[in-house]
């Protein structure tokens, strides 16, 4: 049977996933977006998996919400590569390094 | 119903229907030709907004079933992020003109942020904080890379989009833990969840929350984009960046702290204390090798961030109130300090190296006078603004309980206080080197100029600090209860 807590592992799982690939990713940017939409995904199954257990549909809502607010992101995300990339000619996350910080 | 939900938040439906009748109107007409006049409305309309909600403002109104509350603290907040808003706008428009930067975007996004702002402010529920927290980022994100041929600006948005991404991140999976072990996303059902000691999910969640807000506000040890991004973003963009969204965010902490989980008040306390012990020391230390104003005003950002969340860990009424004082005379020091660096100037060229302030007395006695009473007032030199700020935090955490954040907050005080006064050093004693152009746009000088009698001059006792006290202790009662 599984239950509520299978779900929270898978979850909390992709979220770890996502968060090193933004700190251990040498090479790509598009790495950076992927790793953050692996992320809010991750957030998503938290959130249908509450919902469905708790019989209360506020999670599923919120859920839409984020799907959303994610795509805006990452069409935003793209569009600053883009610019990005047309100054430098490189997308890689070594060469993020004008400012160094 | 719902007639009377919209009318509570009408401030914000007005901003929003500008910004799209704005965008339109922009897109099928003169397009960057309107931005200036756009800037100037915008503004203009900022103010309106800030007097209607100053006027009509009374008592606390709930929409949307909780999900939207406006209540003292809310419109506090608002008047803040409104005014503060409007001023950068003013002093930016010339600046970005001369650059060919003012787009007719530039005011749209501003007022898009402001109105996430806004909603942030006003959030009772946990979906509402989320879109008014992202409508801000999202906005910021663009802005901060709106010179689009600059390698600087481009990657400064970049290194914010990534990282700004990450905090948004974190702090949706503290909001589904909270959604989960409190069984809703309102703010008075995860207190009454909350009553009699938390879950230890719903110490999970909290926890991500903090640390999501703590990347929006700053604070060290999730600070690291600042620097690059205040370096890399156009001046009057990092204006914008160190005032109105900072408040936003802070208040944002200090309505979720107390309306969520102000019946665990000990859980939230030592956290809040860590990031503002690590905040103030980390801002005050690592300011000193900078050479960059604007890498400068980002660690005394942090450093001052250190100082509102010290407000905030007191836990109490006369926390919340002393934070927002430290908020409005922060955002006021930043503003005098920004037009000045927004004038500074060699050959027609913006320069951001502090050596260039050296001897600048010589040339500008007025500017270099009001920088000194910016710089002294950010250190917290009596009888300067910035001192009733730090006395004000100081003290509620002193009567908090936390006398050894109080005493590290006097010593980080102390420390910072080398670098703001080294700025001043360089501009009566420094040997000249370059000189800056003398022109100062008058703009600037008058926004220079008000703010520097402001901060100079509220301690003149009939004065008692424009009446900040008493409106700042009764937005703290509506939300501390």
């Amino acid at each position: 049977m599984i239950g509520l807590e299978h779900y929270l592992t898978v979850a909390a799982a992709l979220f770890i996933i996502g968060i090193f690939g933004l700190f251990l990713n040498r090479k790509n940017v598009i790495i950076l977006l992927m790793s953050i939409e692996l992320m809010l995904l991750a957030v998503n199954i938290n959130l249908v998996a509450f919902s469905s257990f708790l019989g209360d549909l506020v999670g599923q809502v919120f859920t839409l919400f984020v799907l959303t607010v994610a795509a805006a992101e990452a069409a935003i995300g793209l569009a600053i590569l883009v610019c990005f990339f047309r100054n430098r000619g490189t997308i890689d996350v070594e060469d993020v390094n004008v400012m160094k910080g | 119903m719902i007639g009377a939900d919209i009318q509570i938040l009408m401030p914000e439906v007005v901003l929003s229907v500008y910004a799209m009748v704005a965008l339109l109107g922009a897109v099928y007409t003169t397009k960057d030709g309107a931005a200036s006049l756009l800037t100037w409305m915008t503004a203009g309309l900022f103010v309106l907004v800030a007097i209607a909600i100053g006027m009509n403002g009374q008592g606390t109104h709930i929409a949307f079933g909780g999900m939207f509350v406006d209540d003292g603290f809310a419109r506090f907040a608002k008047i803040t992020i409104l005014i503060s808003a409007a001023a950068v706008l003013l002093i930016s428009e010339g600046y970005m003109l001369r650059r060919g930067l003012l787009r007719f975007e530039y005011p749209v996004l501003i007022t898009l942020a402001v109105v996430g702002m806004m909603v942030m402010v006003s959030a009772g529920d946990l979906m509402a904080l989320y879109m008014g927290l992202e409508l801000q980022s999202l906005a910021m994100y663009v802005i901060a890379s709106l010179r689009r041929d600059s390698a600087k600006s481009t990657e400064a948005g970049l290194k914010y989009f990534v990282l700004g991404a990450l905090s948004s991140g974190l702090l949706l999976y503290g909001a589904s833990l909270t959604y989960g072990f409190a069984g809703t996303t309102l703010f008075t059902g995860i207190i009454a969840a909350a009553e009699g000691g938390a879950s230890l999910g719903l110490l999970f969640g909290m926890a991500f929350l903090i640390a999501g807000f703590a990347f929006k506000v700053s604070a060290a040890p999730f600070h690291m984009w600042t620097p690059d991004v205040y370096e890399g973003a156009p001046t009057p963009i990092t204006a914008f960046m160190a005032t109105a969204p900072k408040v936003a965010a802070i208040a944002l902490f200090a309505r979720v702290v107390h309306d969520a989980f102000g019946g665990i008040i000990g859980d939230w306390q030592q956290i809040v204390a860590f990031l503002a012990l690590v905040s103030m020391f980390l801002g005050a230390i690592a300011a000193i090798g900078q050479g960059n104003i604007k890498r400068l005003m980002a660690y005394s950002s942090i450093s001052h961030m250190g100082f509102a969340l010290m407000g905030l860990a007191a836990g109490t009424v006369g926390g919340v109130q002393a934070m927002l004082v430290y908020m409005v005379i922060y955002v006021t020091m930043n503003i005098g300090t920004f037009a000045l660096i927004l004038s500074m100037e060699k050959d027609g060229r913006p320069v951001t190296d502090i050596a260039a302030l050296k001897s600048h007395a010589k040339r500008q006695p007025l500017m270099a006078l009001v920088m000194l009473v910016m710089m002294f007032s950010l250190a917290g030199v009596p009888p300067m603004l910035g001192f009733f700020g730090k006395y004000a935090v100081l003290l509620a955490a002193y009567e908090g309980g936390l006398a050894w954040l109080a005493v590290s907050g006097v010593i980080a005080s102390v420390i910072s206080a080398f670098y703001y006064l080294r700025i001043v050093y360089y501009m009566y004693f420094g040997e000249d080197t370059q000189a800056l152009d003398g022109r100062v746009p008058p703009m600037l000088w008058v926004t220079a100029v008000v703010t520097a009698g402001i901060v100079g001059l509220a301690w003149i006792p009939g004065v008692n600090l424009f009446g900040l006290d008493p409106i700042a202790a009764a937005a703290a009662a509506t939300l501390v209860n």
